[in-house]
């Protein structure tokens, strides 16, 4: 668990990044596609909600997904984690196993009448390792242990996750994707039901696994906080918009032009115009 | 109270429905803890009844044959669960009314595929069961039954969990999903086509659905709540069997009333989201 001899290069990282400097621009030449989104069309059935989408995401980067509702951010971060196939295109992420992979889905996708406490929620990060008929190791139950004491809930490991708020219920999904420990990180609306300082102590977890070396992707909806606590953005409304540093990503003007695409969007016309190209 | 419970040891026919029964409770109450928790109740009461007409098929091609009448059973249960679930995810249809219409079609389906054999089955046992007329035959099969669900069930335990909790989460994580849910309707399919013979086409899912909603208002603990629901599950056998000896009750339905008793109990009393409990809540969110 030891990951001290981590901290010179978090505090590098933390350096870098004050300097004003997003670390992949000082050798972006050098460092390795950790995920290739090639052309990318995802959707549910045969209907598209996300159309053509090329990206690709690095080790360390702490990416926004923002956008208009609707606008297919679920369901890219449900592809790039594997939970959706990409109807055309291809998500190349061949560096990466299974068990690399955390996803945290919306909160709502979560039964919390299921009789589960805390400690049982927050154990599931070890699946991917024990997998289905796998014992939990005691190594891989004291990272369970630290993880739930990481967000703050020792008190209430032994809580059913029916009688948590809003708030706790999604600082033990945090503390699931701790307990995972996986380098490819997909958090979907992590933020929501949650105070202000709670997020603020969930961003730093975030910023704090990105300057790992781990890639944090999370789908967010405050423009203003993704500013301030969030190096690159990815503007979407069914398509890309922008892709990149997010003081490049979220103008105004991409902004206004992701409203007017959000507005002419009906239900009836979502055959792709594009692909017959 | 020698007399009380003497029939069971007493009598071969008790002997078996009681070795039967106990091997259905065990097998039913954890099946029926996940029904209940992934709000597959009447899913499980669907199957029930489209058993019926798979074993009628069987009946009427083989006669008497238990390996083909199962084997009937076995494939009409688990195709009403695939139809209804592609009848909600095709049609306008909630599950729920595709559920209600393919169980309806099917009793009606078995009792006159039924009527046209030569040798036409007691249609009163076939749809309340006739467990004080199980053989040693039938025992073996619900006994070897109640093995393999337990054995499989403990194998399968934390996906089928985590698949109900998290679903999309488990997709990830395991990188399968859909196989979870076949393999727990194939434990369940085969558990209704054992208990077919003891508690009928109509009673088949009790011992799944009662102990287990019972179950559910008592804990919010899984292990728990599977826990009860098996000793509720045993307790409804054997008190069903005496109660049907004694007072000459239909056993099957005497087995199902017992276990419907802690049902309405829990309802009210359940520690855990019964009537009561909720009640001093409210009271206390008021005061």
């Amino acid at each position: 668990m030891a990951r001290g001899w981590l901290a010179p290069l978090r505090r590098l990282g933390w350096r870098v990044r004050g300097l004003g400097l997003a670390r992949g621009s000082l050798e972006p030449g050098m460092r390795k596609p950790l995920v290739t989104l090639r052309n990318v069309t995802v959707g549910y059935g045969r209907r598209p909600a996300v159309h053509h989408l090329d990206g690709v995401l690095h080790a360390g980067d702490l990416v926004a997904i923002a956008g208009p509702n609707g606008a297919g951010k679920t369901t890219l971060i449900k592809a790039l984690a594997g939970a959706l196939t990409p109807l055309e295109g291809s998500i190349e992420r061949d560096a990466l196993k299974r068990r690399d992979i955390a996803y945290l889905p919306q909160l709502a996708e979560l039964d919390r009448t299921f009789p589960l406490d805390v400690r049982g929620l927050v154990s599931m990060g070890l699946f991917g390792q024990s997998g289905a008929f796998g014992r939990n190791t005691s190594a891989g139950r004291n990272r369970v242990e630290a993880a739930i004491a990481k967000v703050g809930l020792d008190s209430l490991a032994d809580r059913p996750i029916g009688a948590l708020s809003g708030g706790q219920a999604q600082r033990a999904m945090f503390a699931r994707v701790i307990a995972q420990d996986a380098r490819l990180i997909l958090l979907d609306e992590p933020l929501n039901a949650v105070d202000a300082r709670t997020a603020e102590t969930l961003l730093d977890l975030a910023a704090a696994w990105s300057t790992e070396g781990r890639t944090v992707v999370a789908v967010l909806h405050d423009h203003d906080r993704i500013r301030a606590r969030l190096r690159q953005a990815l503007l979407m409304a069914r398509e890309m918009i922008a892709w990149g540093p997010t003081n490049k990503t979220l103008t105004a003007e991409n902004l206004i032009r992701a409203r007017q695409m959000a507005e002419g969007w009906n239900e009836s016309a979502e055959r792709c115009e594009r692909s017959a190209a | 109270m020698i007399e009380l419970f003497s029939p069971l040891i007493e009598y071969a026919f008790m002997r078996h429905a009681l070795a039967g029964g106990v091997a259905l409770a065990v097998a039913s109450a954890p099946l029926g803890v996940f029904l209940v928790l992934r709000r597959m109740s009447l899913t499980g009461e669907a199957m029930a009844h489209a058993v019926l007409p798979g074993v009628a098929i069987g009946y009427l091609i083989a006669g008497l044959s238990l390996p083909v009448m199962a084997i009937g059973g076995l494939v009409a249960g688990l195709l009403v669960a695939v139809l209804a679930a592609s009848l909600a995810r095709l049609t306008a249809l909630r599950e729920e009314s595709a559920l209600a219409g393919l169980y309806l079609i099917a009793l009606a389906l078995g009792a006159i595929i039924l009527s046209a054999g030569d040798r036409p089955l007691d249609l009163l046992h076939v749809l309340f069961g006739s467990i004080l007329a199980l053989d040693k035959q039938s025992v073996l099969l619900l006994a070897s039954l109640a093995t393999l669900v337990v054995v499989a069930f403990a194998e399968l335990f934390r996906s089928l969990a985590y698949e109900t909790v998290d679903p999309n989460f488990f997709r990830v994580a395991s990188g399968a999903g859909h196989w979870v849910s076949t393999v727990f309707l194939g434990l369940v399919a085969a558990t209704l086509v054992a208990g077919f013979q003891a508690m009928g086409t109509l009673m088949g899912a009790a011992l799944m659905v009662l102990p287990a909603a019972g179950a559910r208002l008592w804990t919010q603990r899984l292990a728990t709540m599977i826990g009860i629901a098996t000793v509720v599950g045993l307790v409804s056998v054997v008190t069903g069997l005496l109660a049907a000896y004694h007072l000459s009750w239909p056993a099957g339905p005497s087995v199902a009333l017992v276990a419907g008793l802690f049902f309405i109990a829990s309802s009210v009393f359940g520690r855990s989201g019964g009537y009561l409990s909720r009640l001093v809540l409210r009271r206390h969110l008021e005061g």
